[in-house]
């Protein structure tokens, strides 16, 4: 009996928000109530006995799916009263076209039995003493671990597809040239010398680049060539 | 009156219409098609998981998986074009995306 009201209520509120995600007039109350629909369609998933598939609606799509659609239509900076004219002028077609896809669906539901045999055509019936989720999970990564697998390659093209959609390379930015640092060898910037003893160091100074002579003489052995590690990359991409 | 198969297939099925009818209405505005999109995946899993449970057959669910997992990547590629297009055009009018026409 509760089970019933719960679901009467849970059903009346999903119809009637979806019914305001369509014809609301603002589409941040369109996003609201797409959250709000959501919602009700995870209650009535529960109430059929689909626990871990109410967990995850809820976590997928009011978590991910519906914060993106509030995030990109706050991001855009969309005139929506433009966006809604000929409302009217598409009303009578679409409740048309929507009249008579429920005329069919409604035909479809009268005069529609499950078939006597169907219960042994079960491809993956439902244990008897493990809860949803285990048997679900029992599943997912035996009998449909291939499926399971493309699922996750479905989403990590989409993730990759979206990236490069909305990349978008400035030319302001300064970027980090990766090869030119890791091709960068030691021989560019450092370099040992052998001194000899009683000999001035002012003669064996060869720097790399050709360069202004220092002005002291006291310079190091191990000739840092432009004296600082800040510059070695520009001294090898000189040199190149 | 205890809550069946039909009473679910019929939630299901006015979700869909309602989807449908959200797709004719709104006609210029992309992100609220996108929206319309997602109530009418969502009443495919609503059948799928109220015939899972009639049934007693689980793979109805692990396919409303599969179909929340589709939903999320067009979701996804769909919000980027969008905002790819209004990038270049300022604009995301339905009618005006006639780029490809030819």
């Amino acid at each position: 009996m509760i089970a019933s009201i719960a679901f009467y209520v849970f059903a009346a509120i999903l119809l009637v928000s979806a019914a305001m995600v369509v014809t609301a007039r603002n589409p941040v109350h369109s996003v609201l109530f797409l959250i709000l629909s959501f919602f009700n369609a995870a209650a009535l998933f529960l109430l059929a006995g689909a626990e871990f598939l109410a967990m995850i609606l809820v976590i997928v799509y009011v978590g991910a799916v519906a914060v993106l659609f509030l995030f990109v239509v706050m991001m855009l900076d969309v005139n929506f009263a433009e966006l809604r004219g000929g409302f009217q002028r598409y009303l009578p077609v679409g409740a048309t076209v929507g009249a008579v896809l429920f005329v069919e669906l409604a035909l479809v539901l009268g005069g529609w039995q499950i078939a006597p045999d169907a219960g042994q055509l079960r491809f993956a019936p439902q244990p008897p003493d493990v809860h949803n989720t285990a048997a679900l999970g029992r599943l997912i990564y035996t009998d449909y671990v291939l499926l399971f697998q493309i699922a996750g390659l479905v989403l990590m093209v989409a993730m990759i597809g979206a990236i490069v959609l909305t990349l978008r390379e400035r030319k302001t930015s300064r970027h980090q040239s990766i090869a030119a640092q890791v091709g960068r060898d030691v021989r560019d910037t450092l370099e040992l010398v052998n001194m000899p003893l009683g000999v001035g160091v002012s003669e064996f100074y060869r720097p790399l680049v050709e360069q202004p002579p220092p002005l002291h003489s006291d310079q190091p052995v191990i000739a840092h060539a432009g004296g600082g590690h800040g510059d070695g990359g520009h001294h090898a991409a000189e040199k190149r | 009156m205890a809550v069946g198969l039909t009473h679910y297939l019929v939630v299901a099925a006015i979700l869909l219409v309602l989807g449908v009818f959200g797709i004719f209405l709104n006609r210029k505005n992309v992100i609220v098609i996108l929206m319309s999109v997602e109530l009418i995946l969502l009443s495919v899993n609503l059948n799928l998981v109220a015939f899972s449970a009639a049934l007693g057959d689980l793979a109805g669910q692990v396919f409303a998986l599969f179909v929340l997992t589709v939903a999320a990547a067009e979701a996804a590629i769909g919000l980027a074009i969008v905002v790819v297009y209004f990038r270049n055009r300022s604009t995301i009018q339905v009618e005006d995306v006639t780029l490809m026409r030819g």
